[in-house]
């Protein structure tokens, strides 16, 4: 297959370079090592749109991530995309954090975030009274928010793929040849050819960028841990709220989700780039560090706990660019926080970097950048009856916790990118999100994917290749199917 | 007018009995509200034997549980319409409801018995550290895997927590072929009935490691083994105890929560011991003419009992809507040592008998039940053998109930003299 712009990876980065080029008279080609998409990163980060005072001025971090926060709601409205803007506080705990306040809110004013406040401990108390009451005082970053990060991805990939793009999943690079053409890349689903390539391989981008011999940066991932709190914990803070940053991140923060449950995480360690392990100690930790924030977090009320690898790299800033040793190769790696926020903006970016190497970059004359998915429970009850009219298997719920109907699951089933495990489907309808974690609906999710993609559900995964869920029938049979 | 005189929330054992009991007493306009595609709740899952041992002095499947009670409904004005998902519950006894066949309807009720039963707590409610690979079921979901689907989930397998289903299932993979290696229990005691340690553990030489816990879980893509740690006085993992256990299944029984989510946004006073709702001996909750009873309201071994609790409250919802009201002034019950929680949480004092249920927080040997009025003892129970895995229940005649001076009672154990 010949493209003229392949993009390795599709994480939200990936996905976000694929939309902005799918507007565009390109042939484009996303090659995806997992068998869904968001699979990496996307799908195990903080979920914050960062306001963009920590980065320092003059980066492209800086620039990158406030044009990202800036361009996220009227993107998440276009393509329907759950997103919050909810601000963020940054707390200063010990003496000499002010200070940090100071730093943090002078770095803020110059890389043009907009509304930053410096609070007193009193003001900060009243916004949200579940803090800390010993707090020194906070910075107020309003233009921050909340996401669906992994429904960002797919809501762009599925645009892109919308308008032409063409995905392929289940393949990774294992090679890649120069020719005189460009680049041939090879993966188990066979070879793939284009004059240009995106490397928006995340946890991965250095391993990938040593097939073609440049090995200008190293990938130090660095793995976090979080806990996910039932919704009952869910208003416990209406904001995101930060410690003061360290070296080793921005700290463990404690945020509200789009969903109405409560994030609390990450540490920060080293890791391998797929070591999505949690450990004892890294919980024992967040749950130390979240009570200093929010000292009322129930931690019973957990419902799940996960981890997430950020794709630190050798470099300070984010890696954007053409490589300097491999004329059509483009880096866009490094990415780590706040690259969520900058997903966009890095969109944009990669439009430019093309066109700045002499991609001549036509728009298409027609170009369809809306989406629409149906959510069931905020529907209002004449909606609700029309969907049911129209579709009985809106009236039938299967995840009774996140009340997700039959409806929604299959319609998902039938997208542009459709979900092939359990997990996909929870990530695109929710179902199994909930605090029974799909105790109840597991089953019932499993045998509307095999009845939809018309296969056994022996065969249906819980996510990446090799979950499985069921080894074969019982000595009866499974006398259902 | 009411739609109904009495909407059940739920088909199960719980809801079945409620309606039947309710109908007993001359109550005609019965709905029955069930979510699964049939009556019968978790029972139909439940294919071992064991059930209705007191309630029918036979013993019968879970399946023949409920068919009995399914085949009691011909000849009753009692509807029961499945695939209906109930979303809200209002104080005025409004039910919304959801289907595929009828879509978002509100209906009226003049009595409202919740009856959604529990569900089971899972890997991250108690946070079990590792990998997020595949192979980790609660026991339940395995057990639907493999009596409804008829899948199998696995075939060597660690069972985490000793709880009743746990052990079931350790019996039920077994006769499927897999290979049970080990049931782990944090606590120094088994939480499940003693007769399924013996029927389900000790007759298929299933090791239990009580005082045990999983400390790690280890694979790429599917479960590959599970560490498993002693576990010290605080529960606390003891370094250097560590046994590994190749396996491609881990099986959590980690215990049940009642599912009271319709009940809190209603509005509906919950008790944080049980996580189930304050009740008054009736099984009336905190809002007139809303009754709760079974798994809702507190998490029972036996069906038997969650039928005969049922009942109780089917029979209450149909003296208040034919304007029969409990008497007397309130009554409180509370929990004293060795004692976890009580159900009822208070009742009547004009009541006729009292029947009370509770757990105790120990195993206990040739202990006794007391129960106090201030510091007068008002009833004494002996009980040989009393454990957390056990329901107790203890009967106070009204004539008792006359002498109460105060309003609280205590119910406590007494434990043997060394």
């Amino acid at each position: 297959m010949n493209y003229d712009v392949i993009i390795i990876g599709c994480g939200v980065i990936g996905a976000a370079c694929a939309h902005a080029l799918s507007r565009y008279q390109l042939r484009v080609g996303i090659l995806e090592a997992d068998n869904d998409v968001a699979n990496g990163t996307t799908k195990a980060n903080s979920a914050i749109v960062h306001a963009g005072y920590d980065p320092l001025p003059g980066t492209k971090m800086a620039r990158l991530n406030v044009r990202g926060t800036a361009m996220m709601p009227a993107l998440c409205a276009r393509l329907d995309v759950p997103y919050k803007n909810v601000g963020s506080l940054v707390l200063a705990l010990e003496p000499g954090d002010e200070q940090t306040l100071q730093a943090l809110y002078a770095r803020g004013v110059a890389n043009g975030v907009p509304g930053l406040q410096l609070l007193t401990p009193a003001q900060a108390l009243e916004l949200e009274p579940g803090l800390n009451p010993k707090l020194l005082g906070a910075l107020l970053a309003p233009s921050a928010g909340i996401v669906n990060p992994w429904e960002l991805c797919y809501a762009l990939a599925e645009t892109a793929v919308k308008n032409g793009a063409e995905l392929h999943l289940n393949a990774p690079v294992t090679a890649i040849r120069r020719t005189e053409e460009g680049f041939a890349l090879q993966t188990p689903k066979g070879e793939f050819t284009a004059p240009r390539v995106l490397n928006c391989a995340g946890t991965h981008a250095d391993q990938i960028s040593r097939l073609v011999g440049d090995d200008s940066f190293e990938i130090l991932p660095s793995k976090g841990e979080y806990f996910l709190l039932d919704k009952s914990e869910g208003s416990r803070v209406s904001r995101v709220i930060f410690q003061c940053p360290s070296p080793a991140g921005k700290g463990v923060l404690v945020a509200p989700t789009v969903h109405g449950n409560l994030l609390a995480g990450p540490n920060a360690t080293a890791s391998d780039p797929d070591d999505t392990a949690n450990t004892a100690q890294g919980l024992a930790y967040v749950r130390a560090m979240a009570t200093r924030s929010v000292p009322g977090i129930n931690f019973r009320d957990n419902i799940r706990n996960f981890a997430g690898v950020r794709a630190n790299s050798t470099c300070e800033d984010f890696i954007l660019g053409q490589s300097e040793t491999v004329p059509g190769f483009f880096q866009l790696a490094g990415i780590r926080s706040p690259g969520l926020s900058a997903a966009p903006a890095i969109g944009e970016e990669a439009v430019r970097l093309l066109r700045d190497a002499g991609l001549d970059l036509q728009p298409k004359q027609q170009y369809d950048d809306t989406r629409r998915r149906i959510r069931f429970h905020e529907c209002s009850d004449e909606e609700k009856n029309r969907l049911i009219a129209q579709d009985p298997r809106y009236g039938r719920v299967i995840c009774r916790c996140e009340t997700v109907t039959e409806g929604e699951i299959v319609a998902a089933l039938h997208t542009p990118i459709p979900p092939v495990s359990v997990n996909g489907v929870k990530r695109r309808v929710g179902a199994g999100m909930g605090r029974c974690q799909g105790g109840f609906c597991g089953p019932r999710v499993q045998e509307i994917i095999a009845r939809e993609l018309g296969i056994s559900p022996v065969d249906v995964l819980m996510d990446w290749e090799g979950t499985w869920v069921l080894c074969g029938e019982t000595k009866g049979g499974a006398g259902r199917v | 007018m009411f739609d109904y005189e009495l909407i059940v929330i739920g088909a199960g054992p719980a809801g079945l009995a409620a309606a039947l009991a309710a109908h007993e007493k001359g109550v005609r306009r019965i709905l029955i509200l069930e979510r699964d595609n049939q009556a019968g709740g978790i029972l139909n899952q439940c294919i071992h034997n064991g059930f209705g041992l007191h309630f029918f002095k036979e013993e019968l499947t879970g399946p023949e549980y409920a068919g009995r009670f399914v085949a009691m409904l011909a000849g009753t004005t009692i509807e029961v319409r499945t695939d209906t998902m109930v979303l809200e519950l209002e104080q005025n006894r409004t039910v919304h409801t959801v289907s595929p066949l009828r879509g978002y309807e509100r209906i009226t009720a003049g009595a409202v018995v919740l009856a959604m039963g529990c569900r089971e707590r899972t890997r991250g409610a108690i946070s079990i550290p590792g990998a997020r690979c595949s192979g980790i079921f609660t026991a339940g979901a395995a057990q639907r895997f493999m009596n409804i689907e008829g899948y199998m989930v696995g075939k060597r397998v660690v069972i985490l927590g000793s709880g009743d289903i746990g052990l079931i299932m350790a019996r039920r993979m077994t006769l499927e072929g897999a290979k049970v290696l080990a049931c782990v229990e944090l606590m120094p005691y088994s939480g499940g009935l003693n007769r399924n340690i013996v029927q389900c553990l000790h007759d298929f030489d299933i090791p239990l490691y009580l005082s045990h816990t999983v400390t790690d879980v280890v694979g790429k893509d599917r479960l590959e083994r599970v560490v498993v740690s002693k576990v010290d006085e605080n529960r606390r993992p003891i370094p250097g105890t560590e046994m590994v256990f190749d396996c491609d299944t881990l099986l959590l029984s980690v215990g049940l929560l009642p599912e009271n989510e319709l009940s809190r946004q209603a509005g509906v006073q919950i008790d944080p011991r049980t996580n189930g709702p304050v009740v008054w001996e009736n099984c009336e909750t905190s809002i007139p003419g809303v009754f709760a009873c079974g798994n809702v309201l507190h998490v029972h071994d036996l069906v038997d009992y969650v039928t005969a609790e049922s009942q109780r409250a089917g029979r209450a919802a149909a003296d208040f809507i034919q304007g029969r009201l409990p008497q007397g002034q309130e009554i409180r019950l509370e929990n004293g040592s060795g004692v976890g929680y009580t159900v009822p949480q208070h009742f009547h004092r004009d009541t006729d008998k009292l029947e009370i249920f509770f757990r105790v927080r120990a195993i206990y040997h040739n202990a006794a039940i007391r129960v106090m009025d201030g510091d007068t003892q008002l009833a004494r129970f002996r009980r040989e053998h009393m454990a957390p895995g056990e329901m107790e229940n203890i009967t106070l005649p009204k004539v008792l109930l006359d002498r109460a001076q105060h309003d609280t009672l205590r119910v406590e154990i007494e434990e043997a003299a060394q």
